[in-house]
């Protein structure tokens, strides 16, 4: 027993085991079901690889040609929010940091207004909002990040606002100011270097988020990834779980990535 | 600045504007402008559309009907199945997310358990949507893993009483899916930040595990723990996507209220119905996001 277990501050080894590994099996049985729901051969009993082999036969391209469409969406999608959050969100987190101290309060304000105000009811005042987008950017899938901007801001501020409070911005920026570069070079060759993994996990939770977004694009009519699996599940329910778990894998991957991007920047600053 | 600006004159190079005046007034805020005007066309326009088109009539006239309609019997009941949804997800939530992370107490911040943990976390945080429906079909549903396994095991049931995964009692057991992780995730900077200092002042003075727990853990957790348990609420209170792939009748909960405003083709405006639904959703958030805020600001007093 370690002293912080002897003044009851931690739990000991058998009570986290316990706590853990209950609830560490209720959530695993859910995940099992859906896997083992891949390899079901109807409703008889048996296994299969069928639904998996059949999406790189020939005619699989044919016949969940809806699907891909909506994969390439939602790609697009992803690329498109992560462009507005690296052109618009974060040089004005940086000059607002630099120049206008005062404001931050009300920029994190601004960017946190996203949570109270959930997608179903943006939508509803999206709709007539995007009434007169399409007039001016046509229909196209992309249109849609101008509203995922908006729904990413919240996570998308934090990631790139805690790699703002752990560096020195004001400093480094004036230091290569006195040395003579000009704006463009300390933000090019001094800032975001330095902001590399808040822009990176910015980056991703924004893809996570635009990859998992179905609210929006459901009641405003567009296809994307996860309107289009709910519309293959009517069909073909193995497809869409199959790539309801490829989608989770993926993001499971992102963030793992983002968390180790986070604590390898950390081993670094200790050492 | 005038003073680093000099240099920057005379060098004049690497793309930056050779005459670079300090600015002064609002050309100043210039900056600014790309996400002001952002912001403005759609998160701020779309909220004020999203909660003014519930005073008007499709033709424009300004009415009450439809505010007057957030008290009609189905809409007053999808409220109440909201509110009890997001209630009891968040307590049981709240209070399983954390034990776990008193469990994971003592572990290491950068060891691999945590990492795993809080990487988890928060992918099914936000695993809300389509693909949880799907998972909770393949394992609750009518020929789920686990509803076969307990038929052909033990002769038990889980549909003798209708088909619940597809209505509100469903919604309880998928929601927990995301709302416990979601609890993991937000309490645990709380729960880490307490001093190992206050443990030895207690034990120092004669104090038990016990009243270590009841006098100084719980009394300063407090605050945070109910501030996450808010979060909790609003998270499952505005949560659409799950309810829509898996709810298979009717608008019991207020976003499929929205919903059904939005799409109806037969009533005519309805969409202004949808934005007072909106409203009424809008004044349950502010409330409880306020709350958080609140408690959440007292708790980062001493966590720093």
């Amino acid at each position: 027993m370690t002293a912080a277990q002897r003044i009851g501050t931690e739990p000991s080894k058998l009570t986290r085991g316990i706590i853990l590994g209950v609830v560490g099996i209720v959530f695993a049985i859910p995940i099992i079901a859906m896997v083992q729901f891949t390899f079901r051969d109807g409703l008889g009993g048996g296994l299969t690889l069928d639904h998996w082999t059949g999406l790189f036969s020939e005619e699989a391209a044919r016949t969940y040609r809806g699907l891909f469409q909506a994969i390439g969406n939602s790609a697009v999608l992803a690329i498109v929010t992560v462009g507005i959050v690296l052109v618009v969100l974060l040089p004005t987190m940086i000059l607002v940091h630099l120049q206008f101290p005062k404001l931050k309060r009300v920029l994190e304000f601004i960017c946190i207004i996203p949570i109270t105000v959930p997608a179903i009811v943006l939508v509803v005042g999206l709709a007539p909002v995007y009434s007169v987008v399409v007039k001016i950017f046509g229909s196209g899938a992309w249109t849609l990040a101008f509203a995922y901007g908006i729904t990413v801001l919240p996570y998308a501020y934090r990631a790139i606002q805690a790699n703002l409070d752990a560096i020195p911005v004001v400093t480094l920026s004036e230091a290569a100011r006195s040395l003579g570069a000009g704006w463009i070079t300390v933000l090019r060759t001094v800032l975001l270097p330095n902001l590399r993994r808040g822009v990176l996990a910015a980056s991703f939770i924004s893809v996570a988020v635009v990859l998992g977004e179905f609210t929006i694009a459901s009641l405003l009519n567009r296809v994307n990834l996860q309107t289009a699996l709910l519309q293959v599940s009517q069909s073909d329910p193995y497809v869409a779980v199959i790539f309801a778990f490829l989608a989770l894998v993926l993001v499971f991957v992102l963030l793992l990535i983002i968390g180790r991007v986070g604590s390898s920047g950390r081993n670094r600053n200790q050492s | 600045m005038t003073v680093a600006n000099a240099p920057a004159l005379i060098k004049a190079g690497a793309g930056a504007s050779p005459r670079r005046q300090p600015r002064s007034g609002f050309a100043k805020y210039l900056g600014l402008t790309p996400f002001a005007a952002y912001v403005l066309l759609f998160l701020a326009i779309p909220t004020a559309l999203a909660v003014s088109t519930g005073f008007f009539t499709e033709d424009g006239a300004l009415t009450f009907d439809n505010v007057a309609g957030l008290f009609a019997p189905n809409v007053l009941t999808a409220f109440g199945n909201s509110f009890f949804v997001s209630a009891v997800t968040a307590v049981i939530g709240a209070v399983v997310g954390a034990l776990v992370c008193y469990a994971l107490l003592g572990t290491k911040a950068e060891g691999a358990l945590r990492t795993i943990i809080d990487s988890v976390s928060s992918v099914l945080a936000q695993f809300g949507g389509v693909m949880l429906a799907f998972v909770f079909i393949a394992t609750l549903g009518n020929q789920g893993l686990v509803t076969k396994f307990l038929l052909e095991a033990f002769g038990v049931d889980l549909f003798a009483n209708g088909p619940w995964l597809y209505q509100v009692p469903g919604l309880l057991v998928v929601y927990m899916f995301f709302q416990v992780p979601l609890m993991i995730i937000t309490f645990m900077p709380a729960l880490s930040g307490l001093k190992t200092t206050w443990a030895e002042a207690n034990a120092t003075l004669g104090g038990t595990p016990l009243t270590y727990w009841t006098r100084i853990a719980i009394p300063v957790l407090a605050p945070s723990f109910i501030g996450s348990l808010l979060l909790l609420f609003a998270n499952a209170f505005s949560s659409y996507a799950t309810a829509a792939a898996l709810v298979s009748q009717g608008a019991p909960i207020v976003p499929l209220q929205i919903r059904g405003a939005l799409v109806s083709e037969t009533v005519l405006g309805r969409e202004n119905m949808a934005g007072a639904l909106a409203l009424g959703m809008i004044v349950v958030m502010v409330v409880v996001m306020w709350g958080y805020s609140v408690l959440q600001s007292r708790t980062s007093r001493w966590q720093k």
